[in-house]
Parts: structure tokens; C-alpha cells; sequence
């Protein structure tokens, strides 16, 4: 198992200055600290959404890579999802998905089925191109660059342990300001 | 909210529907299949070409799909049954109504009868859907017939020049 930040430390290295990222929740913290960029996208209204609103991005701007930082419990709630972005198959799009088992952002309850759920048999089954798993970091490093140059659609499922305490000032995700930022930055990019 | 139910007129042509969507610069599509439109817009737009058809497994997932595009400059429609827009009220509150985004919905009303306006319907879940678009705050127009078809490109256009949702009620099968 890895840990979270650590995972996203070794693929901040990858991501350059035109890719569109999308963290959701407690990897969303995490991430703008880590790589804060007016090309994070940010604020995704309802939980689950980020992966939808990632094909939308990828969809209308194929020119740029979009990659979404997903959350074990929010895909789950948008599971078809994985059916939707595979039919709709941009070659733009990644999506990971940090495997906690938790509901981190809402108390660290476990998910349902925590331990025995297949994301990465899900996004097969759903007709993923390219789908990985990672609970090695120094294989994630390894692999990343490369990866990240696949022709897409690619799933990435990343197991990771739960997280500690996290300080979450939720107007860094849903403030008008970051949606300003955003769309600024994505006109002129 | 405006509310302008037309019964004048026997009938809602799909063809002029899809013309006035053209019409209004859609690049996409999205759409669960709604029994109301389904012969009469949604397989004629599953043939064309133009715009781009995006089948979705649910209606929330649209909602996000939409706001994505807004935000690269492309216009979407999400095209779906009233059902679908009543499981997708908390995305359409976060990302339309709060986030203030162009998420334009066009949305058959299941079971609702030909020529009766939605708030007179004897149909619970048609008689509900305009009071709770009221409590939302989205504007949504009636299109009952092919009079109202010149309701339909304004309410786009507006809805992105202003950027704020809107939502088209169909309220019988178009042919």
C-alpha cells in the first residue's frame, strides 16, 4: 500500500503547465498544495460528478490531457461512469482513483464493499483501454511518465492506506474565485 | 418563472425541434432515452452527424458532462425525462444553480396529457416538476406545439449568454 501524497508528489512531476487535473475531496487538498495551478479544476458541485465533468473538459478540448484524481467512494457513486466514458472513449482522459476504502472527507467510514471491490475489473469490464494498478510506489514511479503517454481512455486504480488529519477550507474547492481562475486559465491556454 | 402553456395546435413536430436545436449552436447531446421524445428526437439525433450524441447510464452524470463543455466553449444539450431530472436535483443545485452554468435541459414529461398544462396534469410526478424549478430558481418554458418552437433558441442563447441553467419542458410525443 502507498500513501497518498506521496503518489501524487511522483505524478505532480509528470503533469506540465496545459494538463487539466480534476482532485476530488481530501486528494483535492492534498493536490492543490502539491501542485497548485489556475488549471485545477476545482469545483464539481456534487460528489461523484468529477469523472463527468472530466469527459465534458476532455470532450470539447481534445487538444489537452484532462486527468481526474478520483476518490474510492465517489466513483462508486457514479459508477456508470466507467460504461459512459469507455463508450464515449476519449483519448485525452485518465482517471485515477485513490483506493482508501474510506470515506475519508465524511468521517473515514468504510466504503461498501472496502477490500473486495474490483475498480480496476469495473473500467475492464466497462471496456477501459488501458487500466493499471498500483500499490508499489516506486513501480508507480516508474510507470508513470509512460503511462501517462498511453492513448486513452486510462484507469488507474492506486491503493492507498487512509489518510491523517486534514485541514479542509472547502472555499479553496467551491469559491467563484477558482472558477474564475479557471476558466481564465483555460481561455488563454 | 415563466410559464406559458400553449394548447393551441395538434401537434409538436420532431424535425423543427431538432432544427431549432441546430439552430441554437449544440455541439452535443446528452441523453438518457425518454419515452416522450424518444421516436420523435432521440432516434433522429442518434442518426445525424451533427451534434454529437453522448449516451449517458445517468441523468446526473450529464450534468457534469455539460458543465465540462461549458467550460471549453461548446453548447450541450442534456435531453431527458422529468424522472431523470428529479434523481439529478442535487447536481443540478451544486453545479447549475450555484456554480451559475449554462446546463440546458430539455425534458419530456412522462405521462403528462396532451394539451393540459403540467401544473393542471392529474399526474403527481408532472404536476410537481414546474413548483420545484420555481423553488430552484431555473427558468424553464413549455413546449407543447410547434407554436412554441421559437421559445426554444432564445432560452439557449440566454441561458449562456447569462450563464444560468434553463430547462425545455416537452410536454407530448413529438412526431
Amino acid at each position: 500500500m502507498m500513501k497518498r501524497d506521496e503518489c501524487l508528489k511522483a505524478l505532480a512531476r509528470h503533469v506540465t503547465d496545459a494538463d487539466i487535473v480534476l482532485p476530488v475531496y481530501s486528494t483535492a487538498f492534498d493536490w492543490i498544495d502539491i501542485r497548485p495551478h489556475p488549471l485545477n479544476y476545482l469545483s464539481h458541485g456534487a460528489m461523484g460528478l468529477a469523472s463527468s465533468h472530466g469527459l465534458g473538459l476532455a470532450l470539447g478540448r481534445p487538444d489537452k490531457r484532462v486527468i481526474v484524481l478520483d476518490g474510492d467512494g465517489s466513483l462508486l457513486m457514479n459508477i456508470g461512469t466507467l460504461v459512459t466514458i469507455a463508450e464515449a472513449a476519449p483519448a485525452n482522459l485518465f482517471h485515477f482513483v485513490c483506493e482508501n476504502g474510506t470515506y475519508e472527507a465524511n468521517g473515514g467510514h468504510p466504503i461498501p464493499g472496502r477490500g473486495t471491490v474490483d475498480f480496476a475489473g469495473f473500467a475492464r469490464s466497462a471496456g477501459w483501454r488501458s487500466v493499471h494498478e498500483f500499490s508499489d510506489l516506486k513501480i508507480f514511479e516508474q510507470r508513470i511518465g509512460a503511462l501517462l503517454a498511453e492513448r486513452g481512455p486510462v484507469f488507474v486504480d492506486l491503493k492507498v492506506v487512509p489518510s491523517g488529519p486534514q485541514e479542509r477550507d472547502y472555499s479553496r474547492l467551491h469559491g467563484p474565485h477558482v472558477r474564475k481562475a479557471f476558466r481564465e486559465a483555460l481561455g488563454k491556454s | 418563472m415563466q410559464v406559458s402553456a400553449n394548447t393551441e395546435g395538434p401537434a409538436l413536430h420532431g424535425g423543427s425541434i431538432i432544427r431549432e436545436i441546430k439552430a441554437s449552436g449544440i455541439d452535443f447531446v446528452v441523453s438518457v432515452p425518454d419515452i416522450t421524445t424518444s421516436e420523435g428526437l432521440l432516434r433522429p439525433l442518434a442518426q445525424a452527424a451533427s451534434p454529437k450524441l453522448i449516451r449517458i447510464c445517468k441523468e446526473d452524470e450529464g450534468v457534469g458532462i455539460c458543465a465540462g463543455l461549458a467550460y471549453t466553449g461548446k453548447r450541450a444539450l442534456l435531453l431527458i425525462q422529468q424522472t431523470g431530472l428529479l434523481d439529478s436535483i442535487n447536481a443540478i443545485r451544486g453545479v447549475a444553480v450555484e456554480y451559475a452554468l449554462p446546463i440546458c435541459m430539455m425534458v419530456g414529461l412522462l405521462e403528462k396529457e396532451p394539451g393540459v398544462p403540467p401544473l393542471q396534469s392529474k399526474r403527481y410526478g408532472v404536476r410537481i416538476v414546474e413548483p420545484i424549478l420555481d423553488a430552484m430558481g431555473i427558468p424553464y418554458h413549455e413546449i407543447e406545439t410547434d407554436a412554441d418552437l421559437g421559445k426554444i433558441k432564445p432560452a439557449i442563447d440566454e441561458a449562456y449568454v447569462a450563464s444560468h441553467p434553463v430547462v425545455l419542458l416537452i410536454g407530448r410525443r413529438p412526431t
